[in-house]
Parts: structure tokens; sequence; C-alpha cells
């Protein structure tokens, strides 16, 4: 073999190895971004997911003890019960759009991992007497314990 | 009046870069020095105006002139001092400015020292350079305006992102961005090899300290935002694979893999397209590095029409391929270089896996980061590939590099004899397999930590050969015992700049490995008085706090941390609440160790005091990630000194 066709072959042998590990990187990790509705339509046990919805009202149950929490995702057509281990992200809250990541479970439920909260990020001046909420927080806080 | 101002400043700026680009040009075909001295003032106009520009912008700031929207956007009345100046490159706009005035230095620095050593390329080098600066010129005029107005007038600002309010984020952008502009430099000097069709080694010679201190920048940037991440952002880690981290990555990969081929074309005279693709591709992944860690744009496709900052962007990125791209295509018939490759067990092959590798690696991070967007246009399916995509893929290329890291240097040019490479690796590998073993038996059961622990074994042994080599050569001939390791990495400052380079991977490689082998996570729910174990500590939750600061309301926890040996350290992470911000922010508490360092983040807690949750990570070895990363940009400052050596005719 001559030295051009040597150093061909083993261009080409370090561009399929790179093609192969991309492609199965790809494969193993890929995820799927789905609404409940989709995710309720065909659900695969197993399979990673993002599901993104609307937190339902009166669904959140959190046990801080056992770091327990567990909500239901809505699109306003179909709805899929979270768990989670772990604290509520800080803009999680009742009729907020989050973001989890997780995998569907064969029981019934989807498993998060992660949970993303969604927040704008658009400017708002500030409301007069808007932080009226920490002033209250600082006194209880402040309270002799 | 301000905004007035600093429009005209920036108009006029724009104009006579577009002025000087093209007299420039005009310059070094005429051969008329007029043109080029008229080009010249220019950019020192130019350089002036953007002074102007930074200080309307810094005083806006300072007196807290709401009236300009960027102002309003980036500080508020309670922003301490610092940051109100710092929040100029806080975010888009003024991140523009900062790089505008960067580049203009450059230019003015190209122009003091190239105008008569560098007679043929410099017209051109002065051109292409005056050109980009345009762009970022007329980016800031009206896509990107720093001194657009806000109507009604707030009363107050929105604050600087409250991330921002940090050390880190004083330093790390104006390092990444010297990084990102330095870039210009090497490929304006292309452009003007190509232009000329003196497509030597001249422009790589010329070049090639402009090449390491860009280095050394994106070096010193990514290291200090992956303390920022570490220090601030409270999620335990250092680098999350995330697109804008990946933006400042990939440059820095492209840019490593041209900083080692240039060593083979200097000396073997090989690789000139090579080369010339390798600085094309850097430039352009740094405009794309400036284009993405500022606009957003990656959250989804159709934020692209949101900003018309988009489009100018990737307009100018194409504009700049095309026109790199089809020089070299013109240029095509003379780029055959005179060197050849000897043999496949060389230095110049080992350098050359080496690029092959480090581009590949580009490509993974590149695919990796629009796949999202490429997916979503392509087939309408959103999908993203996370950190495992990036691990998966890189994991086994950086593990080659570490090993071709330790071959590569010590190989003979051109053909590596039966003797070579027994006198160089015999006792490197040796010691590597030996240090594997040891490993082992010290209770180290990842296949993967052994391997990446004894490749950083096997490499520091090759280094500590050569260096010790050296050091006695330097004694033979002459040299005092203590005197020699000092004239040996200054008289040979850029191959010793680059093994200390070396060195200062191999202890990252080290932390990197450290870290995600050995790394403990705990998160608790617990009452005044009960601890959560960790590791060897224990972390009881004493009592919460709460402060008002200028700008924010602070609640603080108190924990004292006793561990089996070394008694009792207090430790007060806290959560910040900023009225600007929906979402409070936390701040980490962390003690450093060499061994592991403890890191306690406060989650929710109870109004009341009563009872918090937390979340503890005990981190270990990752402080040899930082101490790595200083002897990497030491090295690199070593290397980007003058060369001491006497010049050999033929190698440069």
């Amino acid at each position: 073999m001559s030295r051009r066709r040597k150093l061909l072959a083993g261009g080409a042998v370090i561009v399929a190895t790179l093609g192969y590990l991309i492609y199965a990187g790809v494969s193993q990790s890929v995820v799927y971004f789905v609404t409940p509705s989709e995710l309720k339509a065909q659900p695969v046990s197993g399979k990673a997911y993002r599901l993104g919805g609307m937190v339902a009202r009166g669904s959140v149950r959190w046990e801080p003890r056992s770091l327990a929490l567990s909500f239901t995702l809505t699109d306003g057509v179909a709805s899929v019960q979270v768990r989670h281990k772990g604290t509520p992200p800080d803009l999680f809250a009742e009729g907020r759009g989050a973001v989890v990541e997780g995998t569907w479970s064969r029981e019934g439920y989807f498993r998060a991992s992660t949970i993303l909260a969604k927040h704008s990020e658009e400017y708002k001046a500030p409301a007069p007497g808007a932080p009226a909420g920490y002033q209250e927080l600082l006194k209880t806080l402040r309270k002799p314990q | 009046m301000i905004p007035e101002f600093g429009y005209a400043a920036i108009g006029v700026a724009f104009g006579l870069a577009c002025y000087g680009s093209v007299t420039a040009a005009l310059g070094a075909r005429t051969g008329r020095p007029a043109l080029l001295r008229s080009a010249q003032h220019a950019a020192l106009a130019i350089f002036i105006l953007i002074v102007l520009a930074m200080a309307l912008l810094i005083s806006a700031f300072l007196t807290f002139d709401f009236s300009l929207r960027y102002v309003a956007m980036n500080t508020n009345r309670g922003t301490p001092f610092y940051y109100r100046i710092t929040a100029l490159w806080g975010a888009l706009e003024g991140s523009i400015v900062l790089w505008s005035w960067m580049l203009a230095l450059y230019t003015l620095i190209v122009i003091v020292r190239y105008r008569r050593r560098q007679a043929e390329f410099y017209p051109w080098v002065l051109s292409v350079m005056l050109g980009v600066l345009a762009f970022f010129l007329l980016v800031m005029t009206v896509p990107a305006s720093p001194f657009q107005r806000m109507t009604p007038i707030p009363a107050d600002g929105r604050g600087l992102n409250p991330l921002l309010e940090d050390t880190g984020m004083i330093t790390h952008p104006v390092a990444l961005y010297l990084g990102f502009t330095g870039v210009t430099v090497p490929f304006a000097f292309a452009m003007a090899a190509l232009i000329t069709g003196k497509i030597g080694e001249e422009w790589i010679s010329a070049t090639r300290r402009w090449t390491i201190a860009a280095w050394y920048f994106l070096s010193l940037g990514l290291l200090i935002g992956g303390w920022w991440s570490y220090h601030v952002l409270g999620w335990g880690g250092y680098w999350a694979w995330d697109p804008v981290e990946n933006a400042a990555f990939m440059p820095w990969l492209t840019g490593t893999a041209f900083l080692h081929s240039v060593m083979i074309q200097e000396r073997r005279r090989m690789l000139r397209l090579w080369n010339l693709t390798l600085v094309i591709l850097t430039f352009g992944l740094a405009l794309f590095g400036t284009f993405l860690t500022r606009s957003g744009i990656l959250s989804s496709v159709h934020s692209f029409t949101v900003s018309s900052i988009g489009a100018f962007f990737l307009g100018f990125i194409a504009l700049v391929l095309l026109f790199a791209f089809g020089l070299l295509a013109w240029r095509g018939e003379h780029l055959r270089a005179p060197g050849e490759l000897d043999s496949v067990l060389s230095r110049e092959s080992a350098f050359l896996l080496n690029n092959l590798l480090l581009v590949a690696a580009a490509f993974t991070v590149f695919f990796g980061t629009i796949f999202p967007l490429l997916s979503e246009a392509v087939r309408g399916v959103k999908v993203s590939v996370g950190a495992p995509f990036f691990n998966r893929v890189n994991l086994p290329l950086f593990l080659s590099l570490l090993f071709l890291m330790g071959v590569g240097p010590l190989l003979a040019w051109r053909r590596a004899s039966r003797e070579n490479l027994k006198r160089n690796f015999l006792w490197p590998v040796t010691t590597g397999i030996v240090a594997a073993a040891f490993f082992f038996v010290l209770g180290v059961r990842s296949a993967l930590a052994v391997l990446s622990l004894a490749l950083v074994v096997f490499v520091a042994a090759t280094i500590t050969l050569d260096f010790s080599r050296g050091i006695r050569a330097r004694i033979r001939t002459g040299d005092r015992l203590f005197a020699a390791p000092g004239n040996l990495l200054l008289r040979q400052n850029r191959r010793y700049g680059g093994f200390i380079v070396h060195l200062g991977i191999l202890v990252v490689a080290v932390g990197i490995t450290g870290s995600q082998a050995w790394s403990l996570q705990g998160e608790a729910t617990l009452a005044r008085g009960e601890t959560l174990q960790i590791g060897r500590y224990q972390v009881r939750f004493d009592g919460l706090s709460a402060s008002e600061e200028s700008n924010h309301f602070k609640v603080t926890g108190t924990f004292t941390v006793t561990n089996d040996r070394h008694g009792v350290a207090v430790m007060a992470p806290a959560r910040k609440f900023y009225p600007q911000e929906q979402t409070p922010i936390a701040s980490v508490d962390y003690r450093i160790g060499l061994k592991e360092d403890l890191y306690l983040v406060l989650g929710d807690f109870a109004q009341d005091g009563s009872h918090v949750t937390i979340k503890a990570h005990v981190n270990r070895l990752i402080t040899w990630i930082w101490i790595g990363g200083l002897i990497l940009t030491l090295g690199a400052a070593l290397a980007v000194l003058p060369d001491r050596r006497p010049h050999r005719g033929n190698a440069r």
C-alpha cells in the first residue's frame, strides 16, 4: 500500500469511528419533548422524555421529610401524574408552567429526575409595594425564637 | 444628550471603518503610502470614538440614567458601584461594545508592530481587521444599540442579573472576549497571505505569539467561567455542556489544534491548506460564540425571528466563511505544500492525529449544540441531547488526546526509530502500568478512573523524562545545578511553556476524574438540631436568620459541620431574593480542600425557621481543576514570551 493510501485508510477509519460515536451517542441520549397528550397517546416505559405542561391546581403534594413530591401536569386535554424526589424548584407553583425530565414508569406515572420551572425574562417595572411579601418574611424571621 | 452623542460616535466610527478597510486595500494594490496612512488615522479615530462611546455608557451607568434602555435593563439604584461599571458587559449590546473596543485596540497594536516589519501583509491585515470592526460597529448602530432610548423613563431600573454580581463575572467576559478578538489577528494574516499569494510559513511565524495569547485568554475565560458556575450557580458542578459554555469551548478546541499544526508547518512545511482552514474555522467559531453567548437563540428556532441580531450575525458569519473559503479555492493550486509525511510513526503523524481528534471533538460539540435546532427545523420534532451525549462521545476522544499528549512531543520528526521509541517510552510506559496497578491496589475500581489516572502518570513521566534530559544537557554545557531549570524554561520557552500547559491539563484531568468518580450528594429536610450525614461530615442545622442588603433580601441558614477528625466549621448558605427576579438565587457556602470540597446549598425553608431543606455535595479533587488551570495559563504565558533561541534558518 502506498503511503497516501495508508493515510486515507487511517483517516477513513477515524471518520467512521467518529460517525459511530456520534450516532450511538445521539440514539442513546436523545430526549423527546412531549406534551401530556402526546405522552398519553403512546407512552413507552423506560424512554427518556422532557414533558412540558401546566401544574394542575390543587395537585401538588410535598412531604418535606421524605422529599417526596407529586403533582399533575396538564395541557388542558390530558394530564399526567408526576413523581419526584427532592425539593420543588423556586418558581414551581400550581397554575404555572413546568418542564420535567425523566421516564414513563410501568405503573402509570412519570418519574421525574429533574424539574425545570418556566419563567419569563420579560422586564417589568417594579410595582409600588411589590417587595411587601419580602418585608413580611423578614418580620416573621426576625421574631425572637 | 448621551444617546445622541453615542449614536453619532458609533455612526462615524462605522463610516470610518468602512472607509479605512477600503482605503487600506486600495493602498495595498496601488502601493501608495498616503492611502495607508489615511487608513491608519481612521483606525486611531475609531479607537477614540469607541472609547468615547464606552465612557458615555459608563457615565450613564454611574449616574443611573434610566432613559437609556440598556442602563435600565442592567442596573438599578441598589447595584453596587463596581457592578455598575461592569454592567457595561452584562448583556448583548454592551458586550459588542467591549468586543469592538478590544478589536480596535488590537488593530492599533498591529499597526504599531507590523507597519514596517510585514510590509507585504500589513495593508491587507489592516483592511481585514477594519472590515471586521465595521461589522461590529454596524451591529451597534441599529440592531443592538446600547444607546436605545427607554420611554417612559422608569423610576428605577431592573437591575443587573443577580447571577452576574460576582467577581468572576467581572473578569470572565473580558478574558473570553480578549480570546475571541485575539483570533482575528491570525485570521487577518491568513487572509493577507491568501490575497498576496505568499502562502508559505511567513504568516504563521508572524502570528505565532498572537495565537498563543488568544489561546491563553480563551483558556483563562473558560477557567473563570467554570469557577463561576461552580461557586455561584449552586448545582455543585463546573461544566454543564450548556450551549453558552460550548460556544467558548469550540474555538478553544480548534485553536488548540491550530497551535499544534502550525508547528508541523513551520518545521516540515506541510499542512498549508489545513492550517488556513483551521484558522478560518476558529475565527468563524469565535464569531459564532460571541453570537451564541449573548443572544439566547438556542432555546428554539423560533426565537431566531424575534431579534434581527440573529440574522445579522449569521449573515456575517456566512459572508466571512464564503470570502475566506473562496480565497482558499482561488489559491487552491498554490497550496500544495512542499513537505510530505515520511512515516506513520513520526511526530508529524501524532500531531496530525491530535488535530483530527481535536477537530472531531469540536465537531461533536457543535453538532450536539445545534442538534435541537436541526431536529426542530428538519423533522419538526423537539428533541435535545444533554450532557450524557457530550460525555459519551467526547470521553474516548479526550482519553486518546491525553495519550497522544504523552506520545507526540517525544516521537522523532520524520521517522521514529526503534531506538528512539525505546529510549523515550520504555520508562514512562512502565511507570504508567505500575501506576495503574497501584491505583487498583489502592481500591480504585472504576476502570475509567484507573485508565485516566494511569494515562496522566504516563504523560507526566514523559514530560519529566524530557525535562530532566534538558537539565542534564544544560549542566553539561556549563550551567549550575540550580540555574539550569530556569535557563531551560527561558531559553526554550516555547517548548517548555507547551510542556507546562500539558502538565496543567494533566492536573485538570485528575480533578475531572476525581470529581466524576468519587463525589457525593445528599439532600434532606432538617428540623433545628438535626443533622445530615454525608461522607465523613455531620451537617447540623442551627437556625435561620434574615437580613436586608443594598439591593436584595437575604435568608441565611446556619449549619455546624463536624467531621471525625477536624472538629468544627460553621457554614452559612443563603438564599437571596431580588425584587426584580421572580426566583430566589442560591448563595452557596463551601469549604475548599485539596482532597475534597464541602458545598452547601440552602433549599426550601419554613418561614418560622423551624426547618429547612439542604443540599450537600462532597466534591472530590475539584480544587485540582483550578490549580491545573492556573498551571496551564502560566505555561501559556511562558510560551508567549519572545523566542530567545537563535533563529535556525531553515526551520523558520
